[in-house]
């Protein structure tokens, strides 16, 4: 499973950001063609990045490149782009399942054998919201549903609020579409740098209703982004107890593990050993004991 | 011949000068300077009209060694108002020490030009002077000290000085002085405070003259020969240090925060902890996080230490430190509390940073921040010429508190433009790198191979540690390997080290 609790935007026309995107721990870069960049400078931003996704060393993060909708300059990103190795493409303003069909045409058509392009699709608009199932399974590239609630609640005629209720709706139809199509769902951006505070809680917010990731606009926020979704040392703890209670069942020849009284099912075994991978990856336990 | 870092000195300047010897290798052998002994009877005036007839009493002649503080910085109007007054006079071939020299200096150059000045004493310079020098317009190579090398030179007896023209923001007729009241409020007057220790003639400058008895005293009437009064002694704007603010520029939050985690894991981060850090942006910002440590695990520090700015104030009033030692202030904050709370104190250069006398608050210090232009794979620093190899600066306290503190961090960008900053051999050895412990940039924190214990620990709080072989590889991959600085062969400046020793000279650049 790819991490991707922080997706970074990094504007695809400053080359000091393209050549330091990579030390701010982001588990992906997203280099921005889209509205970071004016429409006059459109291809020298596709030189820039194109040249960056060659020589730039991103270490850990994955590297994304936000190209613009396809009804616009989408394809001619793709062309520029593809080549040039990315990890994966973020598609805006994704309204239906053509939408990422067209997109992995396009890719196929430029892309160097043996190579694999993905695909993130950002939804935005209430058709896309609308339409995320459909969306989330429309193709094999796909990966990711990211929300971007700016233009969402701007289409919807509400405002946008830090504590988010406008959004809710949005958000649980993005996190239940994307795991209905076993991918990851990420949310939107907190988009106040200044205030780490509200960042933590609408970011813990995100984690509780089932998000994976968030999307982000500076990188002084990937850290706390990270504190929230990274497992705590007691998330670490249970997690552990439920993979040695099946092992004890197991051992004891017993076809059901409890822990603390409670029968441990399925679901639970399956959070656990998530959590567990989690915490492996990042360095937080030594190895995932077999369950 | 080659000093122990393996630099090249010419003959001709190692000849009257000892070589650098290790960070702690060269022992004092001298005693104190002592100026003449005056006095001054009853109803004897100090109070002299103005410039040119302090230049006639005392009386200054051509040959003779003038000095000046930089606490007015950028600002300061009192260098080149009396080098405008020896000028008038047909005074020739002064010495001119300066504990520091700015853009502001820039009519210097045409002294220089008409012999005017011929020899040049300096700590730090940048601007037009600095450029000029560079480019050679001066026979003599200039001496540049460190700020503690400075006060131990003066007190030594190896910068000898005539006459010290101090820019007094307050004075009174009686030759009295601060730095906290008055248009030019500075704050702390400690680099001034050794010049007229051991001057041979000690003028106040001042616009602000208060009645007779000042308080406080930063430099006692014992030592004021005379007082001249004038409109302005500065520009109250160019006081205030350029970078006073914490950065917003996310790289340099990044580095910031690596050097706060880097001193949080050497342990440092308990009661009694002390600190020195620059008011360059990201210094600052490094001070913010180390703030949050502190606050977070409700530490109470001991001192912060060197050039103060506001946020070290509010440190101390919010009591995170329980005392400020402050030689200069950076910004109109730390005058404001250096004149009203007894646990800011003004501190001399010589108490600051000097290594030869009984103790300066730089052996004190746990840890500190500071920045560079160049660092080698050795971790020597340069902090006097940029990669133009014009000067662009000096040690200042730089060499001084790296030699003093128990953990001494460079933070610098890997790139600076499109410039890798770690390289084989800086063009100019200012801060040996025997002193440096740790190099901390936003891909990588190198640490000294002599500090194998240091190492362990950061390992061991999960930071990014390299070996400094490797974060110059890196910055070489991404940009190519910079071509080498083609220099002159002719000395511009000698670079002194803390202990008087010669570390590097600085070569004439080619036009």
């Amino acid at each position: 499973m790819d991490l991707r609790r922080t997706m970074l935007f990094i504007p695809g026309n400053n080359p000091a950001m393209l050549q330091n995107g990579g030390v701010f721990g982001a588990d992906s870069v997203i280099l921005d063609l889209e509205d970071a960049v004016a429409p006059n400078e459109k291809d020298a931003a596709r030189q820039l990045i194109g040249n960056a996704l060659r020589t730039c060393d991103y270490g850990m993060s994955e590297k994304v490149v936000r190209i613009n909708p396809l009804d616009t300059y989408g394809v001619q990103d793709i062309k520029a782009i593809v080549p040039c190795g990315p990890a994966a493409l973020l598609v805006p303003k994704v309204e239906c399942p053509e939408d990422i069909k067209s997109a992995a045409e396009c890719i196929a058509a430029v892309e160097s054998a043996g190579s694999q392009v993905k695909i993130v699709a950002l939804l935005e608009t209430p058709k896309g919201i609308a339409e995320a199932y459909q969306i989330a399974t429309a193709d094999t590239r796909l990966v990711a549903l990211a929300l971007g609630a700016e233009d969402y609640t701007a289409a919807l005629g509400a405002k946008r609020t830090k504590e988010g209720r406008e959004i809710y709706a949005a958000r649980m139809a993005v996190i239940n579409a994307a795991a209905a199509a076993g991918i990851q769902s990420i949310d939107t951006p907190f988009t106040d740098a200044n205030d780490e505070e509200g960042l933590l809680k609408d970011t813990a917010f995100a984690k509780e209703v089932g998000f994976k990731g968030k999307l982000s606009i500076n990188p002084r926020q990937i850290d706390a982004i990270h504190s929230v979704f990274n497992p705590t040392d007691s998330d670490i703890a249970w997690a552990q107890k439920v993979l040695a209670a099946i092992r004890k069942a197991k051992a004891e020849g017993s076809g059901v593990a409890s822990l603390n009284g409670k029968m441990v099912d399925l679901p639970v075994v399956n959070r656990a050993k998530t959590m567990l991978h989690l915490a492996y990856r990042l360095g937080m336990v030594e190895e995932v004991a077999e369950a | 011949m080659k000093n122990q870092l393996g630099r090249e000195i010419p003959e001709a300047i190692a000849k009257n000068r000892l070589l650098y010897a290790g960070a702690f290798g060269t022992e004092p052998t001298m005693r104190r300077y002592a100026p003449q002994v005056k006095r001054i009877l009853p109803g004897q005036s100090k109070l002299v009209d103005n410039i040119e007839d302090v230049f006639k009493k005392i009386p200054v002649k051509s040959g003779m060694t003038l000095s000046f503080h930089h606490h007015l910085r950028n600002g300061d109007g009192v260098l080149n108002m009396v080098l405008d007054t020896a000028a008038r006079l047909g005074i020739k071939d002064l010495k001119i020490a300066a504990s520091s020299i700015f853009p502001v200096h820039a009519p210097l150059i045409e002294h220089i030009k008409n012999g005017v000045v011929t020899e040049l004493d300096t700590n730090y310079m940048s601007g037009v002077v600095a450029q000029a020098i560079s480019h050679g317009i001066l026979a003599k190579p200039v001496t540049m000290r460190t700020h503690g090398g400075r006060a131990r030179a003066i007190e030594c007896g190896q910068l000898k000085i005539d006459v010290a023209f101090v820019a007094a923001p307050a004075a009174d007729d009686y030759g009295n002085i601060n730095g906290t009241q008055g248009l030019a409020a500075c704050g702390s007057l400690g680099y001034a405070i050794p010049d007229a220790e051991y001057a041979e003639h000690v003028v106040a400058i001042t616009d602000h003259l208060e009645e007779y008895p000042l308080t406080p005293v930063s430099i006692e009437q014992t030592r004021v020969d005379y007082v001249v009064k004038v409109d302005s002694i500065g520009d109250p704007k160019g006081i205030v240090s350029g970078t006073t603010k914490i950065t917003k520029d996310p790289v340099g939050l990044r580095i910031a925060e690596n050097a706060a985690k880097t001193i949080e894991a050497a342990g440092l981060i308990r009661d009694g902890f002390s600190f020195q850090t620059g008011a360059g942006g990201a210094s600052l910002a490094a001070a913010y996080f180390v703030r949050q440590m502190m606050e977070k695990k409700g530490v109470t520090g001991s001192f912060a230490l060197g050039g103060i700015t506001g946020y070290m104030v509010e440190m101390l009033e919010s009591g995170l430190f329980k005392k400020l030692l402050d030689v200069q202030g950076f910004d109109l904050e730390a005058g404001r509390s250096i004149a009203k709370n007894p646990n800011h104190m003004e501190i001399s250069a010589n108490f600051y940073a000097s290594a030869f006398n009984s103790g300066s608050a730089v052996n004190r210090l746990d840890a500190v921040i500071l920045g560079a232009t160049e660092i080698d794979t050795d971790f020597n620093v340069n902090v006097v010429t940029g990669s133009d190899g014009v000067i662009m600066g000096g040690s200042g306290g730089h060499s001084d508190a790296a030699a003093g503190a128990k953990v001494t961090i460079i933070v610098s960008n890997l790139l600076r433009g499109r410039l890798p900053i770690i390289v084989d051999h800086v063009l100019t050895a200012t801060t040996p790198g025997e002193t440096v412990d740790v190099v901390v940039t936003e891909r990588g924190i190198a640490v000294n191979p002599l500090r194998p214990e240091l190492k362990e620990q950061l390992l061991q709080a999960g930071l990014p540690v390299r070996e400094i072989h490797e974060l110059k590889e890196l910055a070489e991959k991404m940009a190519g390997v910079p071509k080498q600085i083609e220099t002159g062969d002719r000395v511009v400046a000698v670079v002194e080290y803390r202990d008087g020793t010669v570390i590097d000279t600085v070569r004439q650049v080619k036009d």
